[in-house]
């Protein structure tokens, strides 16, 4: 049977681990290296780094944070934050990671997903979508870490990032990210039930229960947290081990 | 001894390598090329492959001798040969992705889509799944069974012959996970991408 996966997150900026509270106010969590090689040994399933500076600052920084890091960590390791172009991608790729996220470049011209899962494998794009509520069960996509809105409806936007060849979803709530109250579930289940590649929830996790909702509630494949990791809260352990003695099945 | 990774164009290549790196360290000579003289003259091969059926087939078929020089290694000569992925696929005689193409035909039998039933199953197959070991395997030496490995697919290889199968793992159905036969070997899980557990199977390919 096939393990719900946990993904603890990394933001990096400027080659250090931070994490936002609603994408503000960031604190200083770390050697990014040295936090994807805990995580890996302490049973992470895979790796995500975000580069939340990466649309506007040198790359270099990101591609050897990854180069030095997939030389340690034999689990799958996703890396996103301005992945624009097929350079970019073979980049990442070439470094050691293993799949790439994109965002803004996404929304922007969809034929870059369609481009990137040909020459690539879908098996490596995932499209992250960044959504905020704009009325009762309507979700908008929005872009640049969350500062701009474009209109797009958050589910139509989920479908056609299917048809067109993305492998996954990372769906960050953009109302609850920061927040430590709970993934929103609704938005989750909307994006689960009208898709059918997998999808990966963030944003707003403060518990371990929060991360059985999620699965069980939310429908994700996999579970993506930062800060309850990073600040020591819970181990990878603790929520494997919670997960499983609720009967969620997780890789242990 | 000489280990070579065919890089053949066939993707991202770059996990196999760091990972068949730190599992060799100091142990064994390994080479990541698609020259064919070295090819000819290695112990052992890796054959990754990502992306679709028909592209990893295009670009072996798009290096000349390639394809002859495999053959003659793994089957001819029977010479270890691990195929990673789409790397294992391609030792088919048929696959369906994109469209129907002729694989290496060392294999009897097609790679197909997995039946996702409808949309209960989400496809790509993609996580951590546990492998039911089907027979004795070299390269499952000290691997429990049920341990769990990496997946990344959307398509599936079924064999004529079943008792090339030596793991199965469950998703939607009984998916062939890896194959053995003389010494030909193929998972279609990402040993480079499982952890420790999958370093062992690495360790088994370079040990025998």
């Amino acid at each position: 049977m096939l393990k719900n996966r946990i993904i603890p997150c990394l933001d990096v900026k400027n080659g250090r681990v931070v994490k936002g509270i609603n994408f503000i106010e960031l604190k200083d969590a770390g050697d990014p290296v040295e936090q994807a090689k805990i995580y890996s040994d302490s049973g992470a399933d895979e790796i995500c780094f975000l580069d939340i500076t990466a649309s506007n600052e040198n790359r270099e920084t990101i591609i050897d944070i990854v180069r030095k890091t997939a030389k340690e960590c034999f689990v799958p390791l996703t890396v996103g934050g301005g992945v624009r172009t097929i350079q970019n991608i073979t980049d990442l790729l070439l470094a050691g990671a293993d799949k790439v996220s994109i965002n803004t470049a996404a929304v922007q011209n969809i034929d870059f997903v369609k481009e990137a899962s040909k020459k690539f494998g879908s098996q490596c794009i995932v499209v992250a979508i960044d959504a905020k509520k704009v009325s009762d069960n309507k979700w908008q996509v929005f872009t640049h870490g969350g500062r701009n809105k474009t209109g797009i409806d958050a589910v139509k936007f989920a479908k056609q990032i299917e048809e067109n060849g993305a492998g996954e979803i990372l769906l960050t709530s953009m109302d609850k990210d920061g927040t430590k109250s709970g993934y929103d579930l609704d938005l989750l289940k909307e994006i689960t039930n009208s898709t059918n590649i997998p999808v990966i929830a963030s944003g707003g996790v403060g518990t371990l229960d929060h991360l059985y909702d999620g699965i069980v509630k939310g429908g994700a494949s996999a579970v993506l947290a930062a800060s309850i990791f990073h600040y020591g809260e819970y181990k990878i352990k603790d929520a494997k081990e919670y997960l499983n003695s609720k009967n969620v099945s997780v890789r242990l | 001894m000489n280990v070579t990774i065919v890089d053949y164009q066939s993707g991202n290549i770059s996990s196999v390598i760091n990972s068949f790196t730190e599992v060799a360290k100091g142990k064994v000579n390994l080479e990541v090329t698609s020259d064919i003289k070295k090819i000819k003259s290695s112990d052992k091969i890796v054959l990754p492959g990502q992306g679709s059926f028909k592209n990893c087939v295009d670009s072996l078929n798009s290096i000349s001798g390639l394809v002859d020089t495999l053959k003659d290694f793994a089957i001819t000569n029977k010479k270890p040969l691990l195929g990673i992925c789409v790397g294992l696929q391609i030792f088919a005689d048929i696959g369906y992705e994109e469209a129907e193409t002729k694989g290496l035909g060392w294999i009897s039998g097609k790679v197909s889509k997995i039946d996702n039933q409808k949309g209960k199953f989400k496809l790509p197959h993609i996580g951590w799944n546990e492998i039911e070991i089907q027979k004795e395997s070299k390269i499952f030496k000290d691997i429990k069974n049920k341990s769990h490995m990496y997946f990344v697919h959307s398509y599936e290889f079924i064999p004529e012959d079943k008792s090339v199968i030596s793991a199965t793992t469950d998703y939607s159905s009984k998916i062939v996970c890896s194959v053995e036969r003389d010494n030909l070997f193929g998972t279609q899980f990402h040993p480079e991408k499982s952890d420790k557990i999958g370093l062992k199977v690495i360790d088994n390919f370079l040990k025998l």
